[in-house]
């Protein structure tokens, strides 16, 4: 192989066609809530977490929906569980579960 | 696919092409990139009994320039009127542009002053000032591959191939592609409008070939001027065109058909950048797919001899689709000059089939 | 000539209206220009928000008009006013294969004539009623949707023949479709096609139509591809929870900006998953692109015989949105219905009413 001094550029665009489902079915079996979301953001906005870190909650279960699980792992640790996205969730959400039903995901499917 | 569906849409993008007396302008790269393809053009012109007028004070329109950020509007304006002042002082009226973003921009400058009379003004004092010029703005614009495009019925009766798989009586499967700045920024001002252009597709047709519609059809080649022109970006570029062969690659093409100065060099030369970074190769057995301007795909259905054309310095090899067509080459003669000579042969590439 | 009435538009809004002036002891005359009354509920099978079949609607709506003197195929050529009132004339409208005529007029007039008027008729009354009502965005206008090109790319009127012609709901290649997606703000908030306004009930529609392929097939994936879900009246943010909770159905908040078709006749779409904020693209079996309002070809025609203002959407201004909007401005001329912008069935049943009590005051005391 030659080395011309430039690589390729990963491609971002999520593919929904080959995504791996198996993190969404796990979880939504445990928590069918994850459905009702309608992105509102208010949860991510009360997050104690997200005040200091990246951690976005409401990106992180949309992710999981879509296929792409890869960002997930290292992200789930930020999340101080103190419960304050799911007191404001307008749709109930019950967004600590989600929490649990993720972590439990990541524990049996590696 | 509803072709009737396409066909509405064609119908609906209808543009005026001058039918001879043609003031040319060349590209600043092109004669680089496809040395034969310009030569081409002014061959079958000249055999269709057209008039193509060149003139040796022909500059850069700087659209290069004014597209990698470096030229302002106003000089690029300035640019465009000297060479309008050419045609003007030529006594020519129907300017044809060789390349996309020659094209793009005499369409863009056109169009400003249509919105803006009193920037036309100011350019027009600019120029004085500069070079005691006047100019009249041409009566018709068009794309060199417009004037091939208005040809086509004349190239397929004049030509001796066919884009038709000899053994096989297929049709050919042709990817086209479309320069960015043939209609993307004027959908009316090119052949067929923006989203299904039929400039290329009229011609494929015509000459016997199948168009394949494929989903990343609309995306960059991989030029896109800034992320080409700085290496470190490179790797942007190329990724570029890798999505677009990975999307075709299903669709089984034979060869890719570009309008642009830019596509046909990218779609072509990282397609050995590709082989050679990841060993992969788009084509049947190893091959590549062939990519080939208008002007010589034309050059090869009237018979021209494929060396003349060019096709030799291309990074994919063209004779597969030579052997496809039923077109005789002399592989002897491949990599001789016009005297004869040797011009050396390049190395054989790791990965993509050599001939 | 002391309570006569014209109501031009035969959908749901002249209909509604004209059965309700009939009610009222007018004597009415409605010129629908196609063979039919009905409109675009005609043309539905199931409304939302609670699935009510149109058929019920138009019904009752129909039951009202047994009084209404119904001329269809009546497309109005001309309209005059005069002391006594407006004389509306109509061309009843024939399939021109069907009239024997000089063929130097068809050629002369550069384009194909489907329908010649073969004679004119008169009607006079005291007071007009508009409602022209609305087309249906034409979807192939988003050229890079395809409709029209690619066979699986179909409308939300489509879909909806589909439903009401009771078969299954198959892939142009024979198939049951595994993925389906829905496409909102066709033809809707998007100054590309000129459009910039909301068409309001495709949203709803849209997560309808969502529920009924679940009905239809519970094993499909369903997604909807959304910038905004407007859910703006009664029972439509429920009808959207439905879908969620008891559907399953995704809801992708990003437009549709392209689709092409892969070898297999499938559609592969790129839209943007905004909520993550990445570029996505997935292959869906049929997509249904749920085309939005756009006034009705005969309205510019007929706003323009009476001087009417259109707003620079093309629909009808009222004489004020607020207080007056069944008002023309012009005396004796009612405005009701989707000629005024987009509208629900039930708005334009509302709409009709008002209009139909307004006019009654108008005939009874001179005063608009």
């Amino acid at each position: 192989m030659i080395d011309f001094g430039y690589t390729l550029t990963k491609d971002r665009q999520l593919d929904y066609d080959h995504g791996d489902f198996r993190y969404f079915r796990f979880v939504k079996a445990l928590e069918p809530s994850i459905d009702l979301c309608i992105g509102c953001g208010s949860c991510s906005a009360t997050c104690s977490a997200a005040q200091f870190t990246d951690f976005n909650i409401r990106k992180l279960h949309t992710v999981i929906r879509r296929g792409d699980i890869e960002s997930i792992k290292a992200e789930l640790r930020k999340c101080m569980f103190c419960g304050k996205c799911q007191l404001i969730c307008p749709r109930g959400v019950n967004l600590r579960n989600l929490i649990l039903a993720m972590n439990r995901a990541i524990e049996q499917l590696g | 696919m509803k072709a009737e569906g396409k066909r509405r849409i064609w119908d609906e993008y209808q543009k005026e092409i001058a039918g001879d007396k043609y003031f040319y302008v060349r590209s600043c790269v092109r004669q680089n990139f496809f040395p034969g393809a310009e030569k081409t053009f002014l061959r079958y012109m000249k055999e269709m009994g057209k008039t193509v007028y060149e003139n040796p004070s022909h500059t850069t329109c700087s659209g290069i320039g004014y597209h990698s950020d470096i030229v302002p509007f106003e000089t690029a304006m300035t640019m465009v009127a000297r060479q309008f002042a050419l045609m003007t002082e030529s006594g020519y009226e129907n300017f044809v542009t060789s390349c996309i973003t020659s094209f793009g921009l005499y369409t863009e400058v056109l169009e400003t002053w249509h919105h803006f009379p009193e920037l036309e003004e100011k350019i027009r004092l600019h120029l004085r000032n500069a070079t005691g010029r006047e100019f009249k703005k041409p009566k018709n614009l068009a794309h060199a591959s417009d004037v091939t495009y208005k040809l086509r019925k004349e190239i397929s009766r004049a030509g001796k191939y066919r884009l038709v798989n000899r053994n096989t009586g297929e049709p050919i499967r042709v990817v086209e592609h479309i320069g960015c700045h043939y209609s993307r920024m004027f959908p009316s001002k090119g052949v067929g409008g923006a989203e299904y252009p039929y400039v290329l597709v009229g011609m494929i047709e015509e000459w016997g070939g199948q168009v394949i519609d494929y989903p990343e059809r609309r995306h960059c080649c991989g030029f896109g001027f800034r992320q080409y022109l700085v290496k470190a970006n490179r790797g942007y570029s190329i990724s570029a065109s890798k999505k677009k062969f990975d999307s075709m690659k299903p669709y089984k093409p034979e060869m890719v058909l570009t309008n642009c100065p830019g596509c046909p060099m990218f779609l072509d030369r990282w397609q050995y950048t590709l082989s050679e970074m990841e060993g992969t190769t788009y084509g049947e057995n190893g091959q590549g797919i062939p990519v080939l301007t208008y002007e010589e795909l034309a050059g090869l259905i009237l018979g021209y001899n494929p060396w003349d054309l060019g096709l030799q310095v291309h990074q994919v090899p063209v004779e597969p689709l030579m052997d496809k067509m039923g077109i005789p080459y002399d592989p002897e003669t491949k990599f001789l000059d016009k005297n004869g000579h040797s011009m050396g042969k390049p190395k054989s590439p790791s990965f993509l089939k050599f001939y | 000539m002391e309570n006569t009435v014209i109501v031009i538009g035969g959908g749901i809004s002249g209909m509604t209206a004209s059965g309700m002036l009939a009610l009222q002891g007018m004597k009415v005359t409605l010129l629908e220009k196609e063979a039919e009354t009905g409109g675009h509920v005609a043309r539905w099978d199931r409304l939302f928000p609670d699935r009510k079949k149109a058929a019920e609607v138009l019904d009752f709506a129909r039951e009202g008009m047994k009084n209404v003197n119904v001329v269809t195929g009546a497309e109005v050529t001309g309209i005059s006013w005069h002391d006594k009132g407006f004389t509306v004339t109509s061309g009843i409208m024939q399939p021109a294969s069907s009239v024997p005529g000089p063929e130097s007029l068809i050629a002369n007039s550069g384009s194909l004539i489907n329908e010649i008027a073969a004679g004119e008729s008169n009607y006079t009354a005291r007071a007009l009623v508009l409602a022209m009502g609305f087309d249906l965005f034409e979807a192939r206008k988003k050229e890079e949707y395809g409709y029209g090109i690619y066979n699986n790319v179909i409308t939300s009127a489509d879909l909806e023949e589909k439903f009401k012609s009771g078969k299954d709901i198959l892939t142009s290649e024979g198939k049951i479709p595994a993925r389906i997606g829905f496409v909102h703000c066709v033809g809707s908030r998007d100054e590309k096609v000129g459009n910039l306004y909301c068409s309001k009930v495709c949203c709803v529609t849209g997560v309808k139509q969502a529920i009924e392929m679940k009905e239809m097939y519970p094993s499909a994936e369903v997604f909807n591809f959304y910038m905004d879900l407007r859910m703006f009246d009664r029972h439509f943010e429920e009808l959207y929870y439905e879908a969620q909770q008891k559907w399953g159905v995704s809801f992708i908040r990003g437009r549709l900006a392209e689709c092409a078709e892969n070898p297999d006749g499938t559609i592969i779409l790129k839209t943007e998953d905004t909520l993550t904020g990445k570029p996505l693209k997935m292959t869906v079996d049929l997509l249904v692109l749920l085309s939005g309002f756009v006034p009705a070809s005969g309205t510019a025609k007929i706003a323009g015989m009476l001087g009417l203002q259109r707003g620079t959407d093309g629909f009808v201004n009222s004489a004020d949105s607020h207080s007056m909007n069944n008002l023309s401005g012009i005396p004796g001329v009612f405005l009701t219905g989707a000629l005024k912008g987009p509208i629900s069935i039930s708005e334009a049943i509302a709409d009709a009413r008002a209009t139909a009590l307004l006019l009654a005051d108008y005939l009874k005391s001179g005063k608009p």
